[in-house]
């Protein structure tokens, strides 16, 4: 948490050069070059299938890049053997579309594991720390509760509350306000903000929400499905009132140019 | 299915004066009686020399979707020859749906490409590319879990105790019942067979002797493990495969933790400690079943039928089984995780998974049933 705490420091958290992602001969984004500060809340934008999901993945090492590196701070994400990247990857968080708990645990035994196996903390301070953790999200009380026996929206907040299990530098999260309620989407912004804020996190988010993209993101790219490239970069507000891309507004103003 | 009064579905082409091609549509028209067919309209379109498709729609009834779907078609073919479509003959509703069908062109290099069932050597080139690639693929699979095994052996592998006690009860005791019943009736089968055969010559003892020797030897290992192939390989495959559909087993490696060692050495290690209890367990079962028909049916007391076969059974014999029986739960259970972590993230995937778990986990088991026999003969035990 270095880089983070030192506030501003001009090491991005991330950087992505020339990045070509493909499924077998289909190519779904090319030349991808940007930069995500460390304090950033950096959105991912774009229409449907452009391949905003698939370049989270990019970013987290689940599919490997078809041309192009990504760098964690200074050191290459790509290039590093398996070794490294595991310790690259205890520093990061991330939140599935589907929240994708661990069925056969419960809320507490899936915040736990994560303590539990990169961490000394005892068994009792291990389920402490989880219960502090799902309370954080609003979970208190739900500890031994099996993930099929919780609402889709908590299944999202225990998945948070997993993410944030280690303290990690950068969360990644996956469409966070899908399948919420506009009160809790709010609330989830707003619990966003206080995780940046408070543990001076880096955050990576893919949305379609506009209310959300305004409240709290200090930058985006903007994924192109025609193009097949990034389109736009920037201050989503910017955007919206300045981008030379009629598209980009048009995307940012629900359909009104 | 209400019956609709109006006269069935009509279709008409007209070639107007100006070389206009006019569709008529007529009557009610239901998807449930089938789509109207494109040929006529395509051979019009061909031989008409005019440049443009118009409708009639003033006898049209209800309509649906059957309609929507002929007039797309008619409008794509239309187009692919360059001849101008005018919609105002048809109803807004129709209009409008027709314009939204075609608002948004198709996105190329989406649609996958069409198989081309004529080219054999184009097939056999791709059969041959698959099997190499799966062979990689589940050689890697093999290595993976060899290393895990030595991060184990060194106590450096991270999974949970409680998953491999739970899985240890899931696969080893729960199996109890099943096992019991099916190596008591095979014991039983055995000696019915072995007697009809062995009363010819009033050797009906040596029943003690064909049942023991071959539920130790062989029988055993190979019941138990096929018992364990579909019980214990399918549910595997289905576990590991359906935390892949959720993405748990990505959430997994995002958290650097291998779901080789945290979900596979597990099961694995579960059925390689469980086996040789239950092979020995079954044989023990198959014993008794044969000890029924002695005792029930051939007139042979137990103490003479068990002393019988503890004569028969040598202790090579009871260890090569038992020895049989754990290779065998090792290849079920390297079977089973490997498809669930290969499969595919649908539910029709986990359910090929599961499937593909059973035939592999038993092909793997009578495979090496076979190979065992040669090389047990090879040096005489
Ligand atoms: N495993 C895969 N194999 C092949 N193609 C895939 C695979 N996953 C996704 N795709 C394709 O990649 C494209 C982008 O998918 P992706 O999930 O990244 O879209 P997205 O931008 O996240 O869309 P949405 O906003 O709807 O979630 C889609 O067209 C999809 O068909
Ligand atoms: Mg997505």
């Amino acid at each position: 948490m270095e880089a983070s705490l030192a506030g501003g420091t001009p090491v991005p958290a991330i950087t992505v050069r020339d990045l070509t992602m493909a499924y077998g001969d289909f190519v779904l984004q090319r030349h991808l070059d940007f930069t995500i500060g460390s304090g950033d809340i950096f959105v991912i934008m774009g229409g449907s299938g452009c391949g905003k999901s698939t370049l989270l993945r990019h970013l987290i090492g689940l599919n490997e890049p078809r041309k192009g590196e990504i760098f964690y701070g200074t050191e290459s994400f790509t290039a590093a053997d398996e070794e490294r990247r595991t310790e690259m990857l205890r520093r990061i968080g991330v939140l599935y579309q589907s929240g994708a708990l661990w069925s056969s645990m419960t809320l507490a035994e899936n915040v736990s594991l994560p303590l539990g196996e990169f961490t000394s903390l005892q068994p009792d301070e291990i389920r402490e720390v989880a219960e502090l953790k799902l309370a954080l999200v609003g979970l208190a009380g739900f500890e031994d509760y099996y993930p099929s026996d919780i609402s889709g929206g908590m299944q999202k907040r225990a998945g948070l509350a997993r993410a944030m299990a280690l303290d990690p530098e950068i969360l990644f999260f996956d469409e966070p306000g899908a399948g919420l309620d506009p009160i809790s989407a709010r609330l989830l912004d707003d619990l966003i903000l206080e995780l940046r804020d408070s543990l001076g996190a880096t955050i990576v988010i893919v949305t379609h929400e506009l209310a959300s993209i305004f409240a709290i993101a200090t930058n985006s790219i903007f994924l192109d499905a025609e193009s097949r490239t990034m389109i736009a970069t920037g201050l989503p507000t910017e955007l919206r009132d300045h981008s030379p891309s009629d598209q980009v507004r048009r995307f940012l103003r629900r359909g009104e140019s | 299915m209400p019956t609709t009064t109006s006269p069935t579905s009509e279709l008409t082409l007209t070639h107007g004066p100006d070389g206009t091609v006019v569709v008529r549509l007529a009557g009610s028209w239901k998807l449930e009686s089938g789509l109207p067919s494109l040929v006529d309209l395509e051979r019009e379109l061909d031989s008409a020399d005019g440049a443009r498709v118009a409708f009639d729609t003033s006898d049209l009834g209800t309509w649906d979707s059957s309609v929507l779907a002929f007039l797309a078609g008619a409008s794509k073919l239309a187009r692919e020859r360059g001849i101008e479509v005018d919609p105002t003959g048809l109803p807004e509703g129709l209009r409008r749906l027709l314009a939204l069908a075609e608002a948004v062109p198709e996105k190329e290099g989406v649609r996958a490409e069409k198989e081309d069932d004529d080219e054999f050597v184009e097939r056999v080139g791709e059969v041959a590319i698959e099997t190499e690639r799966l062979f990689r693929s589940d050689l890697e699979f093999l290595g993976q879990v060899v290393l895990a095994f030595g991060r184990a052996l060194r106590g450096k592998a991270r999974f949970r105790r409680s998953d491999l006690a739970l899985l240890i009860q899931q696969s080893g005791f729960d199996a109890l019942p099943i096992v019991t019943l099916v190596t008591f009736l095979l014991g039983l089968i055995l000696a019915f067979v072995g007697a009809i055969q062995l009363q010819t010559f009033g050797a009906t003892i040596y029943v003690a002797d064909l049942v023991g020797v071959a539920m130790v030897r062989d029988m055993g290992a190979l019941i138990t493990g096929i018992i364990m192939a579909g019980r214990s390989g399918a549910a595997f495959a289905a576990q590991l495969g359906s935390m892949k559909v959720t993405q748990e087993i990505d959430a997994l490696e995002t958290m650097a933790i291998s779901s080789m060692e945290f979900l596979v050495l597990p099961r694995v290690l579960a059925l390689f400690l469980m086996m040789p209890f239950l092979t020995l367990y079954g044989d023990a079962m198959g014993i008794l079943g044969g000890a029924f028909v002695g005792v029930t049916m051939l007139g042979l007391s137990l103490t003479e039928y068990l002393l019988q076969t503890a004569d028969a059974v040598s202790m090579s014999h009871l260890v090569g089984g038992v020895f049989k029986g754990t290779v065998y739960g090792v290849l079920i259970a390297l079977a089973g995780c490997l498809q669930g972590v290969q499969s595919g993230k649908s539910s029709s995937a986990v359910g090929d998974a599961a499937t593909s778990a059973v035939v592999t986990g038993i092909v793997a088991i009578i495979g090496a049933c076979g190979l065992f026999a040669f090389v047990f003969y090879a040096l005489g035990i």
